[in-house]
């Protein structure tokens, strides 16, 4: 008998075993337990993968620094965190990380953010403990981690996305409506008024707002004035319509080593491609992606777009294919721009600010004031461009918002509401400038800054955004993989063809236009 | 009443408590392996996504995902992909190479045997980020070590050759595994034998044929088995090429990262992986029989 009684006792430590290894398991929220879910955290964890990333706008890209992310909401925890001792404990995350990507922003939540809300929230006698989780890692992915944390219940309190996916994530339910989530009061701060409703629009849905936008960006074309002058081009160029930007082109093929023109293409560079490129693109032959309820098919426009691509990449060969397919293109055409070797780059306000920049951009050339100039977008010719204009761009802006499963839920919105205050902001930028998502903010900052005051003053009156819907996201990687056809070699017809029929698939043919 | 079950078995344990033995293994089984499985059975049949309207409420959608599998070009091209890298890096590759280095090693001096050993084992040893990232600045176009030692400034190997960079990547981390089973199976063989056959007049390939293959040809067949199933399933080369350039590198479990994380197709990623799993079991029973068919002849 006491043989008997062992056995079962082994059999049950071993039962209690296993439950306590099952448990940590279904924490980590890597779901379903199939093989791809248990990859997931090798992937995230590494760097030097897709170079994409898109246009989470307070500044994105650069080399990503290996082994900083944790896939799977392993290391999340602020969601569960129950306040104790009378302790209040928040985390804030976005996808920046101190000396790397968005260094700015994450050198300022650590050095500037966590210190001071402390101070404040001691001095009415609240006890804080704020923690930054920080990723440098492609916002794709970074957007993976996010949505799996949430699904599982966990994620940090206050954390950045691309405006863009507030869609999916509030039709998930991974984030709620800040009336939802903080209750009517958020109406009466005050900060709410200085952001007009162009920029909140990117963070609402269905008419509701999910959380607060810091800022937005505007598209141009850069161009190296020293490769121009040299090519016998314009030091102040004006291209106006989409023939004189493959003349320049043209010319700069003359120069040995140089890459006339890099107009993003291709599934690795994710969104990139998709808001530098083919949007700006079909912008100027008056199309937008999405109208009137339908998405915009194979039609003469989007084979104009595509064709353009094919002329760069293929008829004309102004442009270097292999960048566009590389898993690092992206960051490589920067390092090229930097190093004199490209001599025309579309990209938005955020290459000014932290990838040329001469103090801390992840590309920094010394010259650039001097060397980089910069100018609108034409449309495919004068007129041609949406609302009949002959020049165009695509804005965005990254958002703040809440987690709904957050036990602070208060606290995280006095958190979030501090981070964009006024004094936040400019602790934020320094001597640098951006386009914050707060007028009173702006007046003082953009005058320092001539490009920044260029997008604001000329950009911005004519751009469009991406629609807010939950499909953008796909719509956007099927259209990226149109022109990873097109650089490889596909005709024009073929991947107009192919987007066709995977855009029917995905949204249904009676919402998707052609002809 | 345990008495009476104790007769039954050797170990003199009875029924119930062998029972209490297997049972946290077969817990562990249950609870990381077939529910697992079962989950990814279920999660195939619904249009689940990682985000959007479907990540609240999934819908069951049938055998569809397993329809558009068929009809779409990726997953076709991305099942190929993993038949040539398998055949590529694990049948030939690993297996070859592993084999002539076994071979080689047989004769030459222990210290020498030591080192060689040591280096190969420590592409095996290395974690797959550490060395992927090695292979990626080795191959990179811009100061990449390979382009230096060819010759061949601004040579893009990942882009223009992706499948024959993940082939050699693989087949140089993998070779190890082969490289000890066929030492360990070629010390199996009797010596006298080997001298016989030489008596006899066999030459080295003879000699091969007849006297040292018959002695290993169960070896061979496990380590194929297990290296074309780990390759199969080997997510490394994500690491280096991440499936590009346009899907050209992208074998089966980058493809199914690439859709169920990257795109958010979490329903239609479960399917593949079932497709995966399926095929892994055909590959293991294939193995199986023939092993089976080999006892049965000795």
């Amino acid at each position: 008998m006491r043989r008997y009684a062992r056995s079962t006792a082994i059999l049950a430590a071993g039962t209690a075993l296993a439950l306590t290894l099952a448990g940590c398991g279904s924490d980590s929220g890597s779901g379903g337990g199939t093989s791809a879910g248990a990859d997931t955290s090798a992937a995230a964890a590494t760097s030097h993968t897709a170079a994409a990333d898109g246009t989470t706008s307070s500044g994105d890209t650069s080399e990503a620094a290996p082994g900083t992310s944790t896939a799977g909401g392993s290391e999340s925890s602020a969601g569960t965190s129950a306040p104790s001792g009378g302790t209040v404990t928040l985390t804030i995350s976005t996808n920046g990380i101190s000396g790397g990507k968005n260094a700015q922003e994450a050198d300022w939540i650590t050095n500037w953010v966590i210190p001071e809300f402390t101070k404040a929230e001691a001095a009415k006698g609240v006890t804080v403990q704020v923690s930054y989780q920080s990723s440098g890692v492609d916002d794709e992915k970074y957007k993976a981690k996010l949505a799996l944390d949430l699904k599982a219940g966990s994620g940090p309190d206050v954390f950045s996305i691309d405006g863009i996916w507030v869609g999916e994530f509030a039709q998930a339910g991974y984030i709620k409506p800040l009336e939802d989530v903080v209750g009517a009061d958020y109406q009466s701060w005050d900060g709410l008024k200085q952001i007009n409703e162009a920029v909140q629009g990117n963070a609402t849905f269905d008419g509701k707002l999910y959380g607060l936008p810091t800022g937005t960006d505007g598209r141009v074309l850069y161009y190296n004035k020293k490769l121009f002058q040299q090519a016998g081009l314009p030091a102040d160029w004006h291209p106006a319509s989409w023939d004189d930007i493959f003349a320049a082109a043209d010319k700069l093929k003359s120069i040995d080593g140089v890459t006339p023109l890099q107009m993003n293409a291709g599934t690795a560079m994710g969104e990139a491609t998709t808001m530098q490129g083919i949007l700006p693109l079909l912008a100027g032959t008056g199309a937008q992606i999405y109208t009137d309820g339908k998405w915009l098919g194979n039609t003469q426009q989007l084979r104009d777009v595509l064709s353009f691509y094919d002329k760069a990449y293929n008829t004309d060969q102004v442009g270097d294919p292999d960048l566009q397919l590389d898993a690092k293109g992206r960051d490589e055409s920067f390092a090229e721009f930097a190093a004199g070797k490209i001599g025309i780059l579309a990209e938005s306000d955020y290459f000014w600010r932290s990838v040329v920049n001469p103090k801390d951009g992840v590309a920094p050339m010394k010259d650039r004031n001097d060397t980089v100039g910069y100018t609108l977008i034409p449309a495919q010719k004068a007129g041609a461009g949406i609302r009949g204009q002959d020049f165009v761009s695509m804005s965005g802006g990254a958002v703040y918002t809440l987690n709904p499963n957050s036990k602070n839920a208060k606290a995280s919105w006095d958190l979030m509401t501090f981070m964009l205050s006024p004094e936040a902001i400019e602790a934020r930028l320094g001597d640098q400038a951006q386009i914050t998502s707060r007028d009173d903010v702006n007046k003082t900052v953009l005058a320092n800054d001539p490009m920044l005051t260029f997008v604001a003053t000329k950009v911005l009156p004519l751009t469009a955004y991406r629609p807010g819907l939950a499909e953008y996201p796909e719509v956007s990687m099927l259209l990226q993989q149109a022109t990873a056809d097109v650089v490889s070699g596909t005709s024009v017809d073929d991947a107009a063809a192919s987007y066709q029929e995977a855009l029917e698939k995905l949204v249904g043919a009676d919402k998707v236009t052609s002809g | 009443m345990p008495r009476t079950a104790v007769a039954t078995d050797a170990a003199g344990l009875g029924r119930a408590r062998a029972g209490g033995f297997v049972a946290p293994a077969l817990v562990l089984v249950g609870l990381f392996l077939v529910f697992p499985a079962l989950w990814t059975i279920y999660l195939g049949l619904t249009d689940y996504r990682l985000t959007g309207l479907a990540a609240a409420a999934p819908k069951m959608v049938g055998l569809q995902n397993f329809r558009d599998a068929l009809a779409d070009r990726f997953f076709l091209n991305s099942l190929w992909l993993t038949l040539i890298y398998v055949a590529g890096s694990a049948i030939i590759g690993q297996t070859v190479l592993g084999f002539a280095l076994a071979w080689m090693m047989q004769k030459v001096r222990p210290s020498v045997r030591g080192v060689v050993e040591t280096v190969v084992l420590l592409a095996w040893l290395l974690p797959g980020s550490v060395v992927s990232f090695l292979w990626w600045a080795m191959l990179n176009r811009r100061d990449g070590t390979l382009n230096a030692l060819l010759d061949t400034p601004g040579y893009n190997w990942l882009i223009q050759h992706p499948m024959l960079s993940i082939i050699v990547f693989n087949t140089w981390r993998g070779t190890a595994f082969s490289m000890m089973l066929f030492s360990a199976a070629l010390q199996a063989v009797p010596p006298s034998q080997l001298e016989s056959a030489r008596m006899a007049g066999a030459n080295g390939a003879q000699q091969f044929r007849d006297v040292v293959f018959p002695h290993i040809r169960g070896h061979v067949l496990t380590n194929t088995l297990l290296i074309s199933l780990w390759t199969f399933n080997d997510f490394s080369p994500y690491l280096l090429t991440a499936g590009g350039p346009n899907h050209k590198s992208e074998i089966l479990p980058a493809f199914i990262y690439n859709r169920a994380i990257g795109t958010g197709e979490l329903g239609y990623g479960a399917a593949i992986s079932l497709i995966m799993l399926v095929i892994n079991l055909i590959i293991a029973l294939l193995y199986l029989t023939l092993l089976r068919t080999r006892k049965v002849k000795t």
